[in-house]
């Protein structure tokens, strides 16, 4: 029996054990969004094309399945850019599908005509144009087989509105062949043997964990192996929740925004092990440095991202999740404890203590988060906008779990912790869904409490009201002389007001001493609520 | 900085041609020459790409392709030990008077006036690059009016080849 190109992407969807498709319509999808009515797949309208890509990687970051968005074309597909944009620099894997003029049309102009595949192609893991209805099956499979092997990413597949409306026979095909896709799972054995002996003769190694350690689901190896060797681990942002926060080993973030404790040892160091990290500048950013100081091993499925940034001596490219395990087994017992009784000392000594005031006219954020990670269960799932905030979260909250941190890393999106909630509390509807925020991202992806409405979710957003973009404030403070250039949100609205219309819960607190009160409130609340913190705006970062 | 010369097979299809340019601008790779065309197999081109850079740019440039999923299978092809060609046409200001001299020359390289007008010659002449230098160097007195060049094709020496494992 012969069905539309609509009817057989919906039958891929379901092949694929697809849920749920986050998007918005337009004349160009239509086919598609007909043939879904038919179908048991849920489909979440966000209010931007933007909030469904983002709400389809938070979806994706939780629940360790592929989020699929859907978009129409022209200004719908472009529109999702963004998202997947922050979705392939934090490799995580993710199905975009965009309606496409008639493919006779094509490369005339048409109304609502943009190369979609083409714009994309720089921050997509692949992408494809169908140009034939039948490749419908083919392709469908070995987008969500890229998506979400090898090193995860997103995949975009534009669809004319005329293959969607051509029938087709249909079968799902079973498995993919695709030449040029083969991504190296097992890490060669005397590679991994060469990276035990080295941290067996180093006297202060250290690893970095990465987002690569979330994304195999590789933290119970991780511990194991840190546990076994006693090696201390500090981690990149995308790597909170690999290993919990309060693991004795762990030593936190490393980075221009990282502590004291993670720095001073990566400083100190003289093997570093990177797991699934790519290095980045703002973690690492005198990594030339580094490699001079220490022997460097490095562990990644992405064999283009090891030597990228730093010189390594000790290269592995495989599964994280694999190459750990084995790296366990053969590695020794080891005892370094030395070098972390070196590295307590040195954060002991450099402890700055601020002390709070409880009678104060506005609220402390790291206090805030210290109190907050006290209340909240280890299953309650974070999500983060970009700026002090993002900062302010990495560093004071207690994350215990993996995929529970949810935050713009690589490309630093503003706008992203909201719709980005919205996916999370779609798939993990029994966890607590928080959105840490400020005052600039929140207005970026306003609209998606819009959505929150709709579908009834309890997501929980914490807003750090400092009217300013503050991030970028303290930057021109220390760089440039205070010379403050559009970074004043004068006049903000009544954000309680605001969330009130959209039937949240809001209230509005400005000293330290309303918080544990304020915070008791939100969390026994399970609807839509929103929690607004009165910062300084001179408040520093770190 | 040095040339290198990459074997890229790629499958053949539209738009591959583009993720491979826009890889090597967006990355801020210099190519110096690129050249594609069908192979034995008409799902699979062959594109050989002359890379300016050291090695650590040789070897991004290599693992970054080989991300692209339409690339198959990337091969350095060592300057000794493989055969490079390029196709060039040539044309030259000629008169009565230069016409023989030039001819002369183009005979030494084993080249092919390939048209001949009043004012001017065509000169074929295929070639490794420092070959088709040196004539282009020998001509310039004449005059050049315009130069079209393929860009290097290659090929591995000897009974070697580039092939897919079909794992
Ligand atoms: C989409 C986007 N535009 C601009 C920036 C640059 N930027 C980084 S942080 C920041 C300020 C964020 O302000 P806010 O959300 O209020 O957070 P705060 O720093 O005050 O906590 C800006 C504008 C960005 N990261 N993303």
């Amino acid at each position: 029996m012969k069905i539309t190109g609509a009817e057989a992407l919906v039958k891929c969807l379901e092949n694929e054990n697809v849920k749920v498709v986050f998007g918005y319509p337009g004349a160009a999808i239509c086919p598609f969004y007909d043939a879904l009515l038919d179908s048991g797949i849920m489909h979440i309208l966000t209010r931007h094309e933007q909030g469904a890509a983002h709400a389809a990687s938070g979806y994706s970051r939780a629940t360790d399945k592929v989020g699929v968005c859907a978009a129409t074309s022209g200004p719908g597909a472009t529109n999702l850019i963004t998202g997947i944009a922050t979705a392939y620099m934090d490799s995580i894997p993710m199905i975009a599908i965009t309606g496409q003029v008639e493919t006779g049309l094509i490369g005339r102009d048409v109304f609502q005509e943009v190369d979609i595949t083409g714009a994309t192609t720089p921050f997509c893991k692949h992408n494809y144009l169908v140009k034939d209805a039948n490749d419908i099956p083919r392709i469908m499979k070995e987008a969500f087989h890229i998506a979400s092997t090898g090193r995860p990413g997103p995949v975009l597949i534009d669809i004319p509105i005329d293959m969607q409306i051509q029938k087709i026979g249909f079968i799902y095909p079973e498995s993919v062949n695709i030449k040029g896709y083969k991504p190296t799972y097992r890490g060669h054995l005397l590679q991994i043997k060469k990276v035990a002996e080295a941290v067996k003769n180093a006297q202060r190694p250290l690893i970095c964990a990465g987002g690569g350690i979330i994304s195999a689901n590789a933290s119970a190896e991780l511990i194991e192996l840190i546990e076994k060797c006693g090696i201390p681990v500090v981690t990149t942002l995308m790597g909170i929740g690999s290993i919990p926060s309060e693991h004795p080993m762990n030593l936190g973030m490393l980075g221009s925004h990282g502590s004291y404790g993670a720095n001073n040892a990566l400083y100190n160091a003289d093997m570093l092990l990177i797991l699934g990290a790519r290095v980045g500048d703002r973690a690492m950013g005198a990594a030339h440095d580094i490699a001079k100081r220490a022997v460097i091993a490095h562990i990644d499925i992405d064999p283009a991202e090891i030597g990228k940034n730093i010189g390594t001596s000790i290269p592995v490219v495989g599964d994280i999740k694999e190459s750990l395990k084995k790296l366990g087994e053969i590695s020794t017992h080891g005892d370094k404890s030395h070098w972390i009784f070196k590295l307590e000392e040195n954060v002991l000594k450099n402890q700055k203590h601020t002390e709070i005031k409880m009678e104060s006219t506005t609220v402390n954020p790291g206090y805030f988060l210290d109190r907050l990670s006290g209340i909240i269960d280890e299953d309650t799932i974070i999500t983060t906008e970009v700026g002090q905030n993002q900062i302010w979260a990495a560093s004071h909250l207690r994350i215990m779990n993996p995929r529970t941190f949810i935050t713009s890393g690589g490309l630093g999106t503003m706008g992203y912790g909201l719709p980005s909630a919205v996916g999370v509390k779609i798939g993990r509807p029994q966890a607590k869904v928080l959105s840490i925020s400020g005052d600039g991202s929140f207005q970026m992806s306003l609209q998606e409490l819009g959505t929150i409405k709709q579908y009834k979710l309890g997501v929980k957003i914490v807003l750090f009201n400092n009217s300013t973009l503050g991030m970028v404030r303290e930057l021109q403070k220390l760089k440039y002389c205070g010379r403050y250039s559009a970074v004043i949100l004068e006049d903000n609205p009544d954000f309680i007001k605001l969330v009130e219309a959209y039937g949240f819960t809001g209230e509005r607190i400005s000293s330290n001493e309303e918080i544990d009160g304020a915070l008791d409130r939100m969390m026994e609340n399970d609807g839509p609520y929103l929690l607004e913190c009165m910062v300084d705006p001179e408040e520093p970062t770190l | 900085m040095a040339k290198h010369t990459l074997s890229v097979l790629v499958e053949n299809h539209a738009g591959v041609l583009s993720r491979v340019a826009g890889l090597f601008s967006r990355r801020g790779f210099n190519i110096d020459s690129l050249t594609v065309g069908v192979t034995e197999n008409p799902q699979v081109s062959r594109m050989t790409i002359v890379v300016d850079g050291d090695e650590y740019i040789v070897e991004q440039v290599s693992k970054q392709l080989n991300k692209l999923i339409d690339v198959i299978k990337i091969k350095q092809l060592d300057k000794a030990d493989s055969v490079s060609r390029e196709l060039v046409l040539l044309k030259v200001n000629a008169d009565a008077s230069t016409r023989s001299e030039i001819i002369q020359i183009v005979e030494i390289f084993r080249g092919n006036i390939v048209d001949v007008s009043k004012t001017t010659l065509t000169i074929e002449i295929s070639g490794p690059t420092e070959k088709i230098e040196a004539l282009v160097d020998m001509v310039r007195q004449f005059g050049i009016r315009e130069i079209v060049r393929t860009g290097t094709i290659a090929i591995d020496r000897g009974n070697k080849i580039i092939e897919i494992d079909n794992t």
